[in-house]
């Protein structure tokens, strides 16, 4: 089964440790390696990248190392793909350039 | 606990013995890089902004008086803006052998080279004379970075760069980070590191006065390269939260000054600490260079593979993918963390005794390729006075 990191118990999001496919149940690792949870991969996500671990409504905080990385710029369900297309920084906004690498 | 170093004169410790050309304008550059070609450990830098940006040229002191270098060759054209007397006077400083060769005096380039490479002929030789003896690990300054990074930076080479930087403090070492603009939205972790209330006001200055030069209204500057956002980076904030991972946990004993002709090199005692620069890589190594570090350790996600004109670098991936692609060109594999095999102290470890091998003569792989990097930043006065920034 694939597998995701979450940083700090308060997270709502998970790293993925190896490519993700649609569809695929993830185990949800705690930095201790212990399964904290399960949650089915909405979207496919690359090794590296985050998946959704509750509910985070728009313009709620991201959560990773029991920090906040920045606000949800749309309604973002469990087992979704997080990443700039619905992540939004509170300091520093990408530049249209960087959203080109999208 | 101890490694093979050379001791300088001014009782700072060498982990390499080179000696280093320096051509004081990009003008007298070639005639540099001429001078050093085929002469073992000597080796030339330049800086590329202009021979009147007299900002740089406390960097390039700077870069020589690091104790991996023996001993210095300027090589100035002789009409720039930026004077050689000062810098050598600056280098001679540490007492190290520093001379000065300027094109116009010497009456051509093809004379200037020949001057040049007798000078640095004799330095190699007398360098070659002086043995590495056994030193404290507590003289040793190892410089912190990452760049080419994605999550796996943050989740595994990071921490693991983190447990090296407390063995290295906790065996009274210094270790230096850099890079500002990766210290935004990670505030809170870093201030609780300060040492004493004045050094936590010198982080939140260190961080605001960074953020104050990203975000002047108008401009639209790129603070994250294509692999960060490839390998899942989302946001500054989540940038930053991964790369301060590599500072470890111990107390900050302050911000290293680095501006308007002031460059200050890490004081004698051990510690960690922060210092005014930049992020971008090379420029970044050459400013923690220009404090002391000996030892560049460096962790990359996506696979940036350079070296360093004044220090080695080791170079660290905690991406499995990176790893299994680019083994050849990575000096330690932090992967194991990602893939739950190995502790974070672990790496740490590992990497702590390759630093400690690497400070005692040990080539690092950049070093086998012969990557010789090297850049100088430069800050812009007109923006600094524009913000009213020191």
């Amino acid at each position: 089964m694939k597998k995701a990191i979450m940083m700090d118990a308060k997270d709502n999001v998970a790293t993925a440790i190896s490519a993700i496919a649609a569809g695929e149940e993830v185990k949800i690792l705690s930095t201790k390696q212990e399964v904290v949870q399960r949650v089915t991969a909405k979207e496919a996500l690359p090794l590296g990248h985050k998946i959704a671990l509750t509910d985070i409504k728009k313009g709620a905080e991201i959560k990773k190392y029991g920090a906040v990385i920045g606000r949800a710029s749309k309604e973002i369900a469990p087992g979704e793909y997080v990443h700039i297309h619905n992540v939004e920084s509170n300091r520093m906004p990408l530049t249209e350039h960087m959203l080109s690498y999208k | 606990m101890e490694f093979q170093g050379f001791v300088r004169p001014d009782g700072r410790a060498g982990a390499r013995n080179r000696v280093l050309v320096v051509a004081t304008s990009d003008c007298a550059e070639p005639a540099a890089r001429m001078i050093a070609h085929g002469i073992d450990d000597a080796v030339s830098v330049t800086q590329h902004q202009g021979c009147i940006a007299i900002e740089t040229a406390t960097t390039l002191a700077g870069a020589a008086k690091n104790p991996n270098i023996y001993a210095a060759l300027l090589v100035s054209m002789g009409c720039e803006g930026i004077e050689a007397a000062p810098i050598m006077a600056e280098i001679s400083q540490t007492g190290k052998p520093v001379e000065l060769v300027r094109i116009q005096e010497a009456g051509s380039t093809g004379k200037t080279i020949a001057r040049g490479r007798e000078i640095v002929q004799k330095m190699a030789a007398e360098a070659r004379k002086q043995k590495r003896e056994a030193i404290a690990i507590s003289r040793l300054a190892v410089g912190l970075k990452c760049g080419g990074s994605d999550t796996t930076s943050g989740i595994a080479a990071n921490p693991a760069i983190g447990a090296m930087a407390d063995m290295l403090v906790d065996a009274g070492a210094s270790v230096i980070m850099i890079e500002p603009i990766e210290a935004v939205g990670a505030e809170e972790f870093l201030a609780g590191r300060a040492a004493n209330e004045t050094v936590k006001k010198q982080i939140l200055k260190w961080i605001s006065d960074e953020e104050k030069r990203w975000t002047v209204p108008g401009a639209s500057i790129d603070f994250m390269c294509r692999g960060n956002i490839d390998g899942g980076l989302s946001t500054l904030e989540e940038k930053a939260l991964g790369a301060i991972h590599k500072g470890g946990h111990r107390p900050i004993q302050g911000v290293l000054k680095n501006r308007k002709g002031y460059l200050e090199m890490v004081p004698p005692g051990g510690g960690f600490y922060l210092q005014e620069g930049t992020h971008e890589e090379i420029p970044a190594i050459t400013y923690m260079a220009a404090a002391g570090a000996n030892i560049i350790v460096f962790a990359t996600g996506r696979g940036g593979v350079f070296g360093h004109a004044i220090c080695p670098v080791v170079r660290v991936t905690g991406n499995p993918e990176t790893w299994a692609r680019m083994k050849e060109d990575m000096d330690i594999n932090a992967s194991t963390i990602m893939e739950g095999r190995e502790s974070i102290e672990s790496v740490g470890k590992r990497i702590f005794d390759e630093v400690v091998a690497v400070a005692s003569g040990k080539l690092t792989i950049s070093e086998q390729l012969g990557l010789d990097n090297f850049a100088v930043w430069k800050q812009d006065p007109r923006l600094e006075a524009l913000l009213g920034l020191p």
